[in-house]
């Protein structure tokens, strides 16, 4: 069996058999190149089926992190919305005080809307060190599991 | 990359600020005729941005106490005063304020920014939790900056979200340590102290109150928002400036912890930098024993602030929510900040423009700061020059005249 702990993101090893269901499509990987290689596969799954040994284990990736991958995007783009330029739709590598026309100070605040809305508080220096979406869903999603 | 490439965004905004062809972040004051008064641009003009609350700047008795002490103990102390030494007026000076709060310590710093810098780095150390309000001043973020402390805003004024903050913080093991100011600088609100210091005690947390621009105007006796609030004795560190009401420069802290004298041999803020001269100290002490016997000071400061306030609303003015010492008007964008400044200016009026990055929500400001020593007759200029230049603007239409209420 594998354990939930392993299947975390950057934590999936060579060998493993993984089944993502994305958009209501399975796609079986078997993983042979650096497991970040499917990173961003694995963050669009909804659900993952892993195999190893033969033995199998489903879980859904609200259960990984307390909070459903798309549900944090969602949130994460409603507050970043007002701030699109242009035609570019915002992605998880969306690098926010550059791609957006948003400044620091209405970062930190969409932070705290953030905050109030997952229960949980972001520090400012962890803030800092956030430059994408994505890197500001992973943050949120690695709080709420820790809630 | 050169080096200012990174200042891009900011030189930009800075370029639309000087297009009026005055930069207001380098107004010269040609001469200081009084706390009301000065010669800028070869002109006479009536000065609504100085934080000069009581007018203290020309007031003899703190004038020529200034002076005396320059002739009895000359104009600096040259260094620290870890490595110089104090001169007795430093002490003096920390006792007198300790005693104006009934606090048992005082440590005096050289600025109020350093003040907060210093002690609120300080205070709050790796493995602590540092929750401030999201106004707070430059100097609390910078603190921020230079802490080991886990760092955490909460909404504006708002109780409820310090205590969310507090609460989600469970039973993690590190000190809180909450951060609030008596009177906002831009819009001129204060703090709900009461039940902020509320929620810190059924948290466990300690409290700073910042009182740069309450010193004087609230309480009964001038002490800030923990007097008028009455919780002067829940409020574990108070600091303050004495670069406003108090009309010099300088920072201050009062505590009553027992081991409160720590802070003079790790507070670097205190430690690296230069001692207040003596003209200054002297200048402070007497400038307190003004505050002490002058109370009709701070009632005129708030009679001017509601005449200034009150006027504007009616007006149709969009202002800060409650009478304050700093009456904030809200204008539409920068660019309409920024000429109206300039018009103000042509009217021979100097007032404070606050645009963004530099203030809350991204809103644009004029920042007006009353002084007690206004007459009624330069306030009420002050309204009809600006009720004429908003109707001109577009900033006030005459059909729909907004009420605005005030909470004071």
């Amino acid at each position: 069996m594998v354990s939930r702990e392993a299947l975390a993101i950057g934590r999936v090893k060579y060998g493993v058999t993984i089944c993502h269901f994305t958009r209501n499509r399975c796609f079986w990987h078997k993983v042979t190149a650096h497991p970040r290689a499917l990173e961003s596969v694995l963050r669009t799954a909804h659900q993952m089926i892993v195999e190893t040994d033969g033995m199998t284990d489903t879980l859904e990736r609200a259960r990984v992190s307390g909070q459903s991958r798309g549900e944090v995007i969602r949130e994460i783009c409603r507050h970043l919305a007002p701030f699109q330029t242009g035609e570019r739709p915002i992605t998880g590598d969306t690098v926010i005080a550059k791609d957006l026309t948003i400044d620091s100070l209405a970062i930190m605040d969409m932070v705290m809307e953030l905050e109030d809305h997952f229960d949980i508080s972001i520090p400012m220096n962890v803030v800092a060190e956030i430059h994408t979406v994505d890197q500001l869903a992973d943050t949120i999603q690695k709080l709420c599991a820790r809630r | 990359m050169g080096l200012f490439d990174r200042h891009a965004g900011l030189l930009e905004a800075y370029r639309d600020v000087r297009t009026t062809g005055y930069d207001p972040f380098q107004i010269r004051m040609e001469r200081v005729l009084s706390p009301t008064e000065a010669i800028i641009n070869g002109r006479k003009m009536l000065l609504v941005g100085t934080n000069n609350y009581f007018g203290l700047t020309f007031d003899p008795s703190c004038m020529e106490a200034a002076i005396e002490a320059i002739r009895a103990e000359g104009t600096g102390t040259t260094g620290s005063r870890i490595a110089n030494g104090s001169y007795s007026e430093h002490v003096a000076l920390e006792q007198e304020i300790a005693e104006f709060y009934g606090k048992k310590h005082c440590m005096v710093f050289t600025t109020g920014y350093q003040a907060n810098l210093g002690l609120i780095s300080t205070l709050a150390g790796e493995g602590d939790q540092l929750l401030i309000d999201a106004d707070s001043h430059a100097s609390i973020y910078d603190a921020c900056k230079m802490t080991q402390a886990e760092v955490v805003r909460f909404k504006h004024n708002d109780p409820s979200s310090l205590e969310a903050r507090l609460r989600r913080l469970g039973d993690r093991p590190g000190n809180r340590v909450v951060v609030l100011e008596g009177i906002y600088s831009m819009l001129g609100d204060s703090a709900p102290l009461r039940e902020f210091i509320e929620v810190c005690k059924k948290y466990g947390a300690y409290v700073i109150v910042d009182e740069a621009h309450s010193l004087g105007a609230l309480g009964d006796n001038g002490r800030g928002l923990c007097e008028s609030a009455g919780v002067l004795d829940d409020c574990h560190f108070i600091v303050g400036t004495f670069s406003k009401t108090l009309g010099a420069i300088g920072g201050y802290c009062v505590s009553n912890d027992p081991d409160f004298d720590i802070l003079r041999v790790t507070v670097r803020s205190y430690m690296f930098t230069a001692s207040l001269p003596p003209s200054i100290v002297a200048s402070v002490r007497q400038a307190l024993k003004v505050v002490k016997a002058r109370p009709e000071l701070r009632t005129q400061l708030w009679a001017n602030v509601a005449t200034l306030y009150e006027g504007l609303a009616a007006k149709g003015f969009k202002l800060g929510p409650e009478h304050g010492p700093v009456v904030g008007v809200h204008l539409p964008d920068r660019m309409t900040a920024i000429g109206f400044w300039r018009a103000m200016l042509d009217a021979g009026i100097y007032v404070n423009v606050a645009v963004p990055p530099a203030t809350p929500n991204g809103v644009s400001l004029l920042r007006c700061s009353v002084c007690a020593v206004h007459t009624k007759e330069q306030l009420e200029h002050i309204i009809e020059v600006m009720t004429g230049i908003g109707r001109q603007l577009g900033v006030l239409d005459d059909r729909t005249l907004r009420v605005v209420g005030g909470a004071r």
